[in-house]
């Protein structure tokens, strides 16, 4: 086993990770949504969520896409056997995150949660189905329910004990995420009404949470013994204890009001959680096949390596911009009026058709190119000559100002059809 | 064509499969085409404003911002379906080919994240960054739309013309991913054929909309503004598509000669073959068309005499179903034709009367445009891919090769399909929602002034 080989499949674990956290409080969020009962402050804490959630929003499935590929392309043959068995939680999941995308978008063109309140109940429901079905995959995975090979694993084998625990505790992970990350938000804008209800909600879905972990070693005893015996007496005990730990010390701080810091500590429980599960079940990957065979050719797996480093460098920065910007609040300032910078000078109408006339030679010698050039510079160089051309046509074209002209000869009733109205606004 | 000696997979279903891929992608390219030129567009806005302090394009800029994150959404998770369905339905291409494709959906998946990264600030950013600053977190949005559709797109392009491996005893090996995405001879037309067609589309179907807004009387500068600049890009993409899609066909002709004789039709091999325009294949040959002589050769290999290989030189396995092939090639065609014959006109009469058309019937075609544009976009697309078939890596591996096993599938397309018809109802109304919110304030008000006339707005 290289480290080449491995490496991959920790970048998995670590989005796995960071999916858990970051699209689990996003997919948590929905559970409040739906849970909030009815009434005035029902209707309140609907309103509170759904702008809490702001610009972090549906981008957090972008890890769980990061997750399939890198999967199917360093470990294409064990991806195409999970896929293959279990096809049907992977559709659910898919099919919930498509309603909750669509809500999303939905909930944009409404006043807020209370307006349409089927679209925040079809909302919430999703946020649930979508970590509960993968939650249920994972628990497939880890009891050894996935065999290798292109194996159908039918309607109801993926709602085996292990995956209905795993799948309950993602989504009351996802749950407890939000509330914490709700009240440190609403402790932030000193909304202390908010705070107060999100801090008893973030209690309660952790010590439920908490409960449902804590079932786990006397379920998977019995259903996946491999996993129970890696979990407590193998590798991933030491995971396992600080995963416990950490749990304990969020809710800790949930209680002592330091929700901010508490983010931290559960973050820290559910990596932990994670790499005990990896730790585990290391070096199998599936039964009877480990993560080295299951590797992908030197090559793909160099590629791959570059490529998720290279894009953390770039992401990282950017991700931590927009997390700077939400979590100082920026997005929650007063507008601030922007002036009028400047104003720009309009080409005559000379220039314009001189422009237009370059832009169209240019175009015909780029479509000579491109058409005729046998040689590949000729049909590059073509395709360049054609893309400047555009520009240029575009610019020529000046829509901006060709809007005003129309109003310029002050003939705008007449040309729409005698005894039309015209629509004021 | 020999293949990988991989068997077929027992699927009963394999056609509900790829109808299921294909509704996928139908839902999904369009999004895709908004997601590459609209920010473009919203931008270009963005910056006139900046330049010229006028809020009307300030508020066009700022409405448009909506509905991208809108769409944005949508495209998001339409596209997590799609990168489900490369696993879920098509194990066996992801287990035998994910090393050698699959670095171009890694890159894909960080240009997304990017995008949804920016297209966050961005959209919030409004009023709450500084001018400058808010103009600059739009640029990322612009280029990895870009680098993202560049990235699936070399995808696309190696499965039609496969290389960057080997294959030694049924395995895939020698794998360089690298050559296999980035130089290969498809990548370039494909992905500036999609480049314009995004433009021509986002162009068309916003142009579209506005268009039916003046024939209903909103002709405000507002209304103007927002048709003036997709319009214009649509214009002048229009044109430029005939020729980069000569050189699509060019290239076709020499690497996917069955896939030529599909979207002809040409049953015989032919030396100076016709093109028929319309018509229907059956029996070798192309019955109630219309035939212009040695068309075919002329434009394929640029000599009215060359010879064409026909369908029956290939094996009858080997056939993709040649009417689909044909059928989406001429809709693609005819359309593109019509629409750059519409955007010449556009043009024409901009430099000729320097103003925007004043006929209804310009505005009627524009609204035909619209829609038109989409099917011309998934007509190219079934070109595209239905050309390919059997095979889902050309001539390596079949698509009965790639697909699951799993029984699940005709219920599975039918969740999909009743999904993706909520998904579309929601998006009209989502975007009947968000067209018919008042316009903003800012907007100035109407001032008897020598130069705007009566300032009727």
């Amino acid at each position: 086993m290289t480290l080449l080989q491995v490496l991959p499949m920790v970048f998995v674990l670590i989005e796995l990770t960071l999916y858990t956290l970051l699209g689990g409080a996003d997919l948590g969020t929905g559970v409040w949504q739906l849970l909030a009962g009815r009434g005035p402050r029902a209707a309140r804490i609907r309103t509170y969520v759904y702008e809490a959630i702001g610009p972090i929003w549906e981008a957090n499935h972008v890890w769980l896409i990061a997750v399939l590929t890198i999967m199917w392309t360093c470990y294409p043959g064990a991806f195409g056997d999970i896929a293959s068995t279990l096809v049907v939680p992977l559709f659910i999941a898919g099919i919930g995150i498509v309603l909750r995308g669509t809500t999303y978008a939905m909930h944009g063109a409404t006043r807020g949660p209370e307006d349409h309140r089927e679209i925040t109940t079809l909302f919430g429901l999703s946020s649930v189905l979508t970590p509960f079905a993968l939650g249920a995959a994972v628990g497939a995975i880890a009891s050894g329910r996935v065999p290798v090979g292109d194996q159908p694993g039918g309607y109801l084998t993926w709602l085996n004990p292990t995956s209905v625990l795993v799948g309950v505790l993602a989504v009351l992970v996802g749950a407890f995420l939000a509330a914490v990350q709700l009240t440190a938000s609403a402790d932030r804008q000193a909304d202390w009404e908010m705070s107060r209800a999100f801090r008893r909600r973030a209690l309660v879905s952790g010590l439920l949470a908490g409960a449902v972990a804590l079932a786990g070693p006397f379920v998977a005893r019995r259903d996946a013994p491999n996993l129970y015996t890696g979990l407590l007496h193998g590798d991933g005990r030491a995971a396992v204890v600080v995963s416990a730990l950490a749990g304990l010390v969020a809710l800790g701080l949930v209680l002592r009001r330091r929700a901010a810091l508490a983010r931290y500590a559960a973050a820290l429980a559910i990596a932990a959680l994670v790499a005990g599960w990896a730790l585990a079940q290391s070096p199998q990957l599936l039964p009877g096949l480990t993560v080295a065979h299951a590797a992908a050719p030197r090559s793909a797996l160099i590629g791959t390596t570059v490529a998720v480093i290279a894009g953390f460098v770039v992401v990282a920065p950017c991700l931590g911009l927009l997390f700077w910007l939400v979590l100082h609040g920026h997005f929650e300032r007063v507008p601030r009026s922007s002036p009028a910078v400047g104003t720009a000078r309009r080409p005559s109408g000379a220039a314009r058709r001189r422009l237009a006339g370059a832009s169209a030679l240019t175009f015909v010698l780029g479509a000579v190119a491109v058409v005729f050039g046998t040689a590949l510079w000729v049909q590059a160089a073509g395709v360049v000559l054609l893309l400047a051309a555009l520009v240029g046509e575009f610019t020529a074209v000046g829509p901006g100002e060709l809007a005003d002209e129309d109003t310029l000869d002050g003939a705008l009733t007449a040309d729409i059809g005698a005894g039309r109205k015209l629509r004021m606004s | 064509m020999g293949g990988i000696g991989l068997t077929a997979v027992d699927q009963a279903y394999l056609d509900q499969a790829r109808q299921m891929q294909a509704l996928s992608f139908v839902v999904h390219i369009p999004l895709v085409c908004f997601g590459m030129a609209f920010p473009a567009m919203i931008l270009f806005l963005e910056w006139r404003y900046l330049r010229t302090g006028d809020v009307v394009y300030r508020a066009v800029a700022q409405r448009w911002s909506r509905i991208l994150v809108a769409l944005f959404a949508v495209g998001v998770v339409t596209g997590t379906i799609l990168s489900f369905e490369m696993g879920l339905l098509w194990p066996g291409f992801t287990a035998t080919f994910g090393s050698v494709f699959g670095l171009g959906f890694a890159i894909e998946g960080f240009s997304f994240f990017l995008e949804a990264i920016f297209i966050g600030i961005y959209a919030y950013g409004w009023d709450r960054l500084s001018p400058r600053r808010h103009l600059a977190s739009g640029v990322p949005i612009v280029i990895t739309g870009v680098t993202g559709s560049f990235t699936v797109i070399a995808v696309n392009a190696w499965m039609q013309h496969p290389s960057g491996f080997s294959v030694r005893d049924g395995r895939v090996v020698d794998v360089n991913p690298v050559t296999a995405l980035f130089a290969n001879g498809f990548l370039a037309h494909e992905f500036v054929h999609m480049y314009l067609a995004a433009f021509m589309v986002a162009g068309f179907v916003l142009a579209g909309c506005y268009a039916v807004g003046r024939l209903r009387g909103r002709w405000t500068r507002y209304h103007r503004v927002a048709l003036a600049v997709p319009v214009t890009a649509a214009a002048v993409a229009a044109p430029a598509q005939l020729v980069i899609g000569d050189w699509a066909a060019r290239t076709v002709a020499a690497d996917q000669p069955v896939k030529l004789a599909s979207l002809e039709g040409l049953g015989a091999t032919t030396a100076g073959a016709p093109e028929h325009l319309l018509g229907w294949y059956t029996d070798g040959q192309v019955r109630f068309g219309i035939a212009i002589p040695k068309l075919l050769s002329l434009l394929a290999y640029h000599n009215p005499d060359a010879t064409v290989r026909g369908l029956d030189s290939f094996p009858g396995t080997d056939l993709p179903p040649v009417n689909v092939v044909r059928i989406a090639f001429q809709s693609m065609v005819g359309i593109g034709s019509a629409l750059a014959l519409l955007a010449v006109v556009f043009l024409f009469l901009r430099f000729r009367t320097g103003r925007l058309p004043r006929s209804d019937w310009f505005y009627q075609a524009l609204a035909v445009a619209g829609p038109a544009s989409v099917v011309a976009l998934i007509a190219g697309w079934v070109t595209t891919e239905v050309g390919r078939q059997p095979w889902v890596v050309y001539g390596v591996m079949r698509t009965d090769e790639a697909v699951t096993g799993a029984r699940e599938i005709p219920v599975g397309y039918g969740v999909l399909a009743l999904t993706y018809l909520g998904v579309a109802l929601a998006v009209v109304w989502l975007l009947r929602r968000l067209a018919g919110r008042p316009l903003p304030d800012l907007l100035p008000r109407p001032t008897p002034d020598a130069t705007t006339g009566m300032g009727v707005r």
